[in-house]
C-alpha cells in the first residue's frame, strides 16, 4: 500500500517521507536504550530497592506478622539497642569474625604459592589441575556440607580416622606425631571444634577460586622481570618473594575484599553443618544465621531487620578499613 | 631445565596432595552413596564402591517422596532464570555498550553498585512480598527476582563493546532496521560465546541457590534440590547413604557441565575480576 502511495506522490513528498522515517529512526535510537535497560530497573525496584527500604522501615518497628501490617508499632532504635546488647548477637558476630579470619587467611596464604607452582611448573596439565581445585566452588554448598558432616563424624568419620592413625603411628615405642595429631577421636560437634570444622569447609570451597584469581594476575606479570632476575642470579623463591608477591598486590587487595564481603555473610555452610541450630552453645552460629533464626524461627522481624543493617554496616566498615590498609595509595 | 627439576618435583608433590584433598570429599560422596548405613558406620569405613546405590535412592525417595519433582523444579527454575538473564542482560549490556544516551554512566554505576548490596539484606522483606503477592511456593518467586543480574549486564557490556563494531550497528540502522531488530538479528548472533559463559554461571548459581528458596518454598513438593537435601537432616536416624546419594545426584549434573566447559566457565567467572 505504501509503495502505491509513494508511486503516486510527487518526488518532494517522497523526500519528506524519508526524513520522517529518518526522524522516527532517530527517535528510536533515543528511546531504545532506556527501554533496553528498563527490565533491570523494574525488577530491582520491586525486588531490590523496595525490600531494602521496607527492611529499614521494619527495623524501627515492633511487629507481630500474624496481626497484619496495621499492627506495626514504632519503637525507634530499640531494635538496634536490643540486638547490640543481646548476648547471642554478640556471640554470632564473634563467631563470624573468627570464621572470617580462620577460613579467610589460609585461603590466601595457600592460594598464592599454589598459583605460583601452577604458573611455573605446570604447562599441559595446568587446566586439569585448576579444574580440580575449582570443582568445590561450583558444586552445591548444601550437598557438599552434608557430605562433610559425614566425613567429620566422631566415630566413623574419615577425618578422625586419618588424624588418629597419624597420632597413633608408632615407631618402636614412640609415637612421633602424637604431639601434632589427636590419638583419640575428636567430637567435632563440641563447641570448641565446631568453628574449626566450618572454617575448613569454607577454606576448601574457596581456595581454588582464589588460586584462579592469583594465577590470572600472575600471567600478566611481564616475563622479562623474571629473566632479568635469573640473569642476576636470583633463586626461584627469591623471584617469588621479590617479584611475584609485590606485583600481585592489586589482586590481593581485590581478592581479600571479596573474601571479607563473602565470609562476613557466611550462612549456608554453618547452617547445614550445625543442622540450622547454630550448634552446641551456638558455637557455629554466624550473624547472618542469627538474623535468619530471629526472623523465621522466632518471628521477630523488626529485630532481625535491625540485625541485617548492623551486619551490613560492619561489612561496609571492614571493606573500608581494608581499602585504607591494602588499597592503592593515591 | 635440569637445575629446576627438584623444585618442580616439590611443586608437583604439593599440588598433587592438594588436589587429593580437593577431590576426596567428592570421592567419598560417591562411595557412601553406594553403601548401606551400617557399612558406612563401620570401622574402617568403605573405601571402594558398593552395590547399594539403588537401595539408597529408595530410602531417599521414602524420606523425600517428591525428589524427582524437586529435581525437575530445580532444573526448570534454573533454566528459566538463565533464559531471562541472557535476554535482559544482553539487551541492557547492548544499550550500555553501543548507545550514547543521557544518564548512561550514572545508570551504569548505579547498576554496578547494586552488586555491593548483600543478599541477606533483602531476605526478610522479600519473604513478606512473596507472601503478599501470593507467590509462595511458586517457581516465579525464584526466577523473577533473579531475572536480570548486574553481573550479567557488566559481562555483556564488556563483551559487546569489544566484539561488535559500532559501524556495524550504524550500517544496520541505515538499512532501515528497527532498534529491536538490530539487537535480535545483528547483536544476538554475534554474542553467542558470551551467552554460553553467562548462561553457565547463571544456571549453576540458580541450581545451587539455597537462601532464595529457603524463605519462599515451604511445601515439600515445591522444594528445590538443596532444600530437599537439607530436609533429610532432621529425620531421627540420619540416613547417610541416602544423603550422599542425593548429594551425588545434585552434584553430578554440575560436574559433567563443569568438566565439559571448565576453561570457559573459569574465564567467565574471573573475567570481571581481572579485566574490570
Amino acid at each position: 500500500m505504501s509503495s502505491v502511495e509513494s508511486a503516486v506522490r510527487p518526488p518532494v513528498a517522497k523526500i519528506k517521507k524519508r526524513t520522517l522515517k529518518q526522524r522516527l529512526h532517530a527517535s528510536g535510537y533515543k528511546w531504545a536504550p532506556y527501554l533496553f535497560i528498563s527490565p533491570f530497573f523494574a525488577i530491582f525496584t520491586v525486588f531490590g530497592l523496595f525490600p531494602l527500604l521496607f527492611s529499614l522501615f521494619l527495623s524501627f518497628h515492633y511487629w507481630e506478622p500474624a496481626a497484619g501490617l496495621s499492627a506495626m508499632e514504632w519503637v525507634g532504635i530499640e531494635n538496634y539497642t536490643f540486638a547490640l546488647t543481646d548476648d547471642w548477637f554478640q556471640t554470632s558476630v564473634y563467631n563470624t569474625l573468627w570464621l572470617a579470619l580462620a577460613a579467610g587467611i589460609p585461603q590466601h596464604v595457600i592460594a598464592i604459592p599454589l598459583a605460583y607452582f601452577l604458573h611455573t611448573s605446570f604447562k599441559r596439565s595446568r587446566n586439569t589441575v585448576i579444574g580440580m581445585y575449582f570443582m568445590p566452588f561450583i558444586t552445591s554448598t548444601v550437598a557438599i556440607s552434608l557430605v562433610f558432616t559425614t566425613l567429620f563424624s566422631r566415630d566413623f568419620g574419615m577425618i578422625n580416622m586419618l588424624f588418629t592413625s597419624a597420632g597413633n603411628w608408632t615407631i618402636g615405642d614412640i609415637q612421633p606425631l602424637a604431639w601434632l595429631f589427636p590419638t583419640e577421636n575428636i567430637d567435632w560437634n563440641r563447641p570448641e571444634y565446631t568453628k574449626t570444622m566450618i572454617a575448613f569447609v569454607v577454606f576448601w570451597r574457596f581456595v581454588g577460586w582464589n588460586t584462579v584469581l592469583y594465577l590470572s594476575a600472575m600471567q600478566t606479570i611481564p616475563k622479562d622481570l623474571y629473566e632479568a632476575a635469573t640473569v642476576d642470579g636470583a633463586k626461584r623463591w627469591q623471584q617469588f618473594w621479590y617479584i611475584t608477591v609485590p606485583m600481585l598486590k592489586p589482586m590481593m587487595f581485590f581478592a581479600v575484599t571479596l573474601t571479607i564481603i563473602g565470609n562476613l555473610q557466611l550462612f549456608e555452610e554453618p547452617f547445614i553443618i550445625t543442622g540450622g541450630t547454630g550448634g552446641l552453645e551456638q558455637a557455629g552460629k554466624t550473624a547472618a544465621m542469627h538474623m535468619y533464626i530471629t526472623a523465621f524461627v522466632e518471628g521477630d522481624f523488626g529485630t532481625a531487620s535491625a540485625i541485617s543493617w548492623i551486619l551490613f554496616a560492619l561489612i561496609a566498615f571492614l571493606t573500608w578499613g581494608n581499602n585504607k590498609l591494602l588499597g592503592e595509595k593515591k | 631445565m635440569n637445575k629446576l627439576t627438584k623444585s618442580h618435583l616439590i611443586a608437583y608433590f604439593i599440588v598433587g596432595m592438594g588436589s587429593i584433598i580437593m577431590l576426596a570429599p567428592f570421592y567419598f560422596m560417591f562411595i557412601f552413596a553406594s553403601h548401606t548405613n551400617s557399612s558406612i558406620l563401620s570401622v574402617p569405613p568403605p573405601m571402594w564402591f558398593g552395590g547399594e546405590f539403588i537401595n539408597n535412592v529408595g530410602i531417599l525417595l521414602d524420606a523425600l517422596p517428591y525428589f524427582w519433582h524437586n529435581i525437575g523444579l530445580s532444573f526448570y527454575v534454573a533454566l528459566i532464570t538463565t533464559i531471562l538473564n541472557l535476554f535482559f542482560c544482553s539487551l541492557a549490556g547492548y544499550a550500555f555498550a553501543l548507545f550514547e544516551f543521557k544518564g548512561r554512566n550514572v545508570m551504569f554505576i548505579l547498576i554496578m553498585g547494586t552488586m555491593l548490596l548483600p543478599p541477606f539484606l533483602g531476605m526478610i522483606p522479600t519473604a513478606l512480598i512473596m507472601s503478599k503477592l501470593e507467590w509462595m511456593n511458586q517457581p516465579r518467586a525464584l526466577y523473577i527476582p533473579m531475572a536480570c543480574g548486574a553481573m550479567g549486564i557488566f559481562m555483556m557490556r564488556q563483551f559487546i563493546s569489544s566484539a561488535i563494531p559500532k559501524e556495524l550497528i550504524e550500517a544496520a540502522r541505515m538499512d532501515g532496521c528497527n532498534e529491536f531488530a538490530i539487537y535480535w538479528r545483528v547483536v544476538v548472533p554475534l554474542i553467542t560465546p558470551a551467552f554460553g559463559t553467562l548462561g553457565l554461571i547463571t544456571f549453576i548459581g540458580q541450581w545451587n541457590n539455597f537462601m532464595g528458596p529457603l524463605v519462599v518454598m515451604n511445601d515439600m513438593k515445591m522444594f528445590t534440590v538443596p532444600l530437599a537435601l537439607r530436609a533429610l537432616q532432621g529425620t531421627g536416624q540420619v540416613p547417610w547413604g541416602a544423603i550422599c546419594a542425593g548429594a551425588a545426584i545434585a552434584v553430578v549434573p554440575l560436574m559433567i557441565l563443569f568438566v565439559m566447559t571448565s576453561r570457559k566457565l573459569i574465564d567467565g567467572l574471573t573475567a570481571g575480576a581481572v579485566k574490570g
